[in-house]
């Protein structure tokens, strides 16, 4: 966990301080070195460990980033994915073997900071070591003489040294002094309190995640959605949070505004502004509310907050029977699959006799054919020529069965096209207001064509905690990597006359400006004492 | 000015820029060969005796010629000048020209780091003596530049996710944690060219030029101490709080994010294998070596070969 320590300069210094504290033994102490050493090698292969573990996960697609992904990825690899299911490397960041890595740094982590944080309490405690005896094999030292006594000498020194822990030491007959120092102990503080915030981070984070709960729904313009489960198209929660207690809103989608690039060249098509407008009602029964989403700027309503993260069209679709009784008549959201938003999508139709209706297809926003015989494509993301193709089913979709199916997904396995009468599948194209006739006079009208917004609703509780943890922890680091501790010593022998002052450094990370600062040191030193001294050299 | 000029004086300008710094580069490289020329026959580089396959130079007339490395070191730094005004007026009319901050995508954040990091380069060559790290960052630069080009886009607008002044603060700081990295990542290469070369005992002219081995590994300590904090801040702090706005989580794993943070990991163990007996010296600069390599695959390679969130920075 140590940052730059030189760890033979700890081993020597730490030496020092349990020789005056017996309570502390020699056996203890190597064996805590040793504990702490091979833990700071197993923390380090941990952590290179941690980061070849996270790898797969941006290669191979991971559920619960894109599910979409995953099941395309297996298609197209059928041999290989069931070993790399078998690994978990679909579900990288929750499999048993990146968990273990991240609890063993965890435990090693913790089972650093404690001793440490043991240690600093003892340190900070302690007073500044004793000189050496030998100035001259510290990294940097210097002498000089002057007329001034010890006393004055050591005064001098305590003022130049500045902010710093001293003891000035005198013996009884005042001829002899010294002057300890030691400064920098924000480094191990800085040190500790972001390993510290480390731990808090990743505890923060798994509690929220075990409290919070994210869900995606698509509202299309005129509709209102109510925070219950049912209304979710999806919706995961932590463990520990019930999702009988989501909290009471409703939002209703009055317009969405979509904009895109117009200009002639590479950026066309790219996307300007989203932004969804409507009203909202907090709790149960509130007072309407404006609200204005776009991207960057979400709705946050008591500890939930609601993003913009999707938008494109939904048709609105009505199905008259034969009898002409309206058996279907609704904005179906059709989703967008690239960039000019050509997007496909289904209805169903149960309500409707002698067998249910189906309807599969696609949407262009603007459709064009570059020939009379091609396929429709979409030019652009805006809806300048919206044209809809669907096939149609007929037979049993299924509803009933009680298992849960996607409203995007169309099973036709108990159902038969309708075909026209060469026998090719009865194709329905539509622009807006027109009406196409099944052969058993079914009518599909494309009445009137509606945006829609996917919208994220996410609680994420404590997130506070691992944020302020963070910027904590930013701060011990950036204590723990720039502050120098230093210690300096000054050691005044008179004979009566002239004082002898002898001074020194130690630096616990060495740094190569020590000389330099010891120099520059001594002569504000001189200067102190003796400031005529220095103008006649 | 309309808005088109700009864009296109700003094209120019990188364009002559990656040229002219092509050139600087080349005279570095020049110099390097007089370098261990000079060293071999010191008298007759000095004389000028015209070594094969150079341009012949006329001879000097007498002995306070400069040596023709320190004429090419010379050329070098001062086409370097006039590459990094040109890059940074490229820069500036780019931002002209889109209206915002000019690091909207990969194209723009390669060009403006590069020229960030020839400024620092200058300044320090200013203040003290680094040319010894010209090829190098001249070469990386120039190679960078090469990805940004690959990724050109014209200038315009952006798209609504990166509307947000987040842009501003978590971009700039991973892109100068991306500078720092660079000049940290020469360091600790330029270390273990040397320290190899010092346990075989056979240091050549071209890096005797270099400072010691313990300076190399203090100058890649301090570049990549401030680039982790920086890094830390941008990639692991304003980047998630971004997220969140954008994308309505915090963490989810994108190819960038996993990429971002093993970048993050592999420096972190790099400050602690510093630390650790064992690891300390060569084993520290392979593993900062690594973290740069990781570096470069989330800036580059996250978005070329692996889709993700953070694609539209194409």
């Amino acid at each position: 966990m140590s940052n730059d320590r030189d760890k033979d300069g700890r081993v020597s210094k730490r030496d020092r301080t349990t020789a005056t504290a017996p309570a502390l033994g020699t056996r203890e102490f190597l064996r805590w070195m040793w504990t702490q050493l091979t833990s700071m090698r197993t923390a380090l292969l941990l952590l290179l460990l941690l980061a070849v573990a996270s790898l797969p996960g941006s290669f191979v697609p991971q559920r619960g980033v894109d599910a979409r992904a995953v099941e395309a990825f297996r298609l197209r690899h059928p041999d290989l994915s069931p070993w790399l299911e078998k690994l978990g490397a679909f579900n990288v960041y929750a499999s048993p073997w990146f968990s273990a890595i991240y609890l063993l740094l965890m435990v090693s982590l913790i089972g650093c900071i404690l001793p440490r944080s043991r240690v600093y309490w003892r340190a900070l405690r302690a007073r500044p070591p004793q000189a050496p005896r030998r100035f001259d094999r510290l990294p940097a030292s210097g002498t000089f003489e002057t007329t001034a006594d010890v006393d004055t000498v050591l005064a001098a020194a305590r003022r130049v040294v500045g902010r710093a822990r001293v003891d000035v030491v005198t013996d009884d007959g005042g001829g002899r002094g010294e002057l300890r120092s030691e400064r920098g102990y924000l480094r191990e503080l800085g040190n500790l309190v972001f390993h510290v915030s480390v731990v808090v981070v990743l505890v923060g984070v798994a509690i929220g995640s075990l409290l919070g709960y994210r869900g995606a729904v698509i509202v299309t313009e005129g509709d209102r959605f109510s925070n219950v489960l049912t209304q979710y198209d999806e919706f995961t929660s932590g463990t520990w949070f019930d999702p009988d207690s989501l909290p009471p809103f409703s939002l209703e989608l009055d317009d969405l505004i979509a904009e895109f690039d117009v200009s002639d060249g590479p950026q066309r098509g790219a996307p300007r502004l989203f932004q969804a407008d409507g009203t909202f009602v907090e709790g149960l029964d509130g007072d309407d509310q404006d609200y204005s989403i776009r991207v960057n700027h979400p709705l946050s309503i008591g500890s939930t907050d609601i993003f913009l993260v999707g938008q494109g069209y939904s048709p609105v679709i009505r199905v008259t029977d034969p009898s002409g009784t309206v058996v279907f008549d609704e904005a179906v959201p059709f989703l967008p699959e690239d960039a000019t938003y050509t997007s496909g999508g289904v209805v169903k139709v149960p309500d409707i006799s002698p067998e249910q209706l189906g309807l599969q297809g696609f949407f262009l926003p603007t459709a064009a054919r570059t020939s009379d015989d091609a396929a429709s494509i979409s030019l652009f993301p805006a809806a300048a020529n919206p044209y809809v193709a669907l096939q149609a089913w007929t037979g049993d979709l299924g509803l009933d069965d009680g298992t849960p199916q996607s409203v995007y997904v169309l099973d036709t396995s108990r159902m038969t096209q309708v075909l026209d009468e060469d026998g090719n599948p009865f194709r329905i194209e539509l622009q807006p207001g027109q009406t196409s006739t099944l052969p058993d006079g079914t009518t599909v009208e494309f009445t009137e064509l509606r945006q829609f917004a996917r919208f994220q609703i996410s609680s994420s509780p404590l997130a506070g905690l691992p944020l302020g943890g963070v910027a904590v922890g930013l701060g011990g680091l950036i204590l723990s990597l720039f502050v120098r501790p230093r210690r300096t010593w000054v050691r005044a022998v008179s004979d009566g006359s002239r004082t002898v002052v002898e001074a020194a450094a130690l630096d616990r990370v060495p740094r190569d400006d020590l000389p330099d600062d010891l120099t520059s040191f001594i002569d504000r030193l001189r200067d102190e004492l003796e400031p005529q001294e220095k103008k006649t050299p | 000015m309309t808005l088109a000029d700009y864009a296109e004086f700003s094209n120019y300008a990188v364009a002559s820029g990656t040229v002219v710094l092509a050139l600087a580069f080349l005279a570095h490289l020049g110099e390097l060969l007089f370098v261990r020329q000079e060293a071999v026959e010191p008298v007759a580089a000095a004389a000028g005796s015209g070594a094969p396959g150079t341009v012949a130079v006329a001879p000097p007339e007498d002995d306070d010629v400069p040596p023709r490395s320190a004429v090419l070191s010379r050329v070098g730094v001062a086409l370097t000048v006039v590459a990094t005004g040109l890059l940074v007026a490229g820069v500036v009319t780019r931002a002209l020209a889109s209206q915002r901050v000019p690091w909207g995508n990969m194209y723009e954040f390669g060009l403006t780091g590069v020229s960030i990091a020839l400024v620092v380069y200058l300044v320090l060559v200013r203040i003290t003596s680094v040319q010894w790290i010209a090829p190098l960052v001249t070469g990386f630069g120039l190679a960078i530049l090469g990805l940004a080009w690959s990724a050109y886009v014209p200038a315009g607008p952006l798209v609504p996710a990166l509307h947000s002044y987040w842009l501003v603060i978590h971009v700039a700081a991973v892109m100068i944690a991306g500078a720092l990295f660079l000049v940290g990542a020469s360091a600790s290469l330029l270390y273990l060219l040397k320290e190899r070369a010092e346990n075989r005992g056979a240091v050549g002219p071209i890096l005797r030029r270099v400072p010691t081995i313990a300076a190399m590994d203090r100058l890649a300590y301090r570049t990549h101490a401030v680039g982790f904090v920086l890094w830390t801040f941008g990639a692991l702090i304003a980047g998630p709080i971004w997220a969140h706005y954008a994308w309505g989580r915090y963490w989810g794993w994108d190819p960038k994010e996993v990429w971002a943070f093993v970048t993050w990991v592999v420096y972190a163990g790099y400050l602690h294998a510093r630390a650790t007996a064992g690891w300390k010296g060569r084993r520290a600069a392979v593993i900062a070596l690594l973290g740069f390599a990781t570096f470069l695959f989330s800036y580059y390679g996250v978005n070329i070969f692996v889709p993700g969130l953070h694609s539209y920075a194409k």
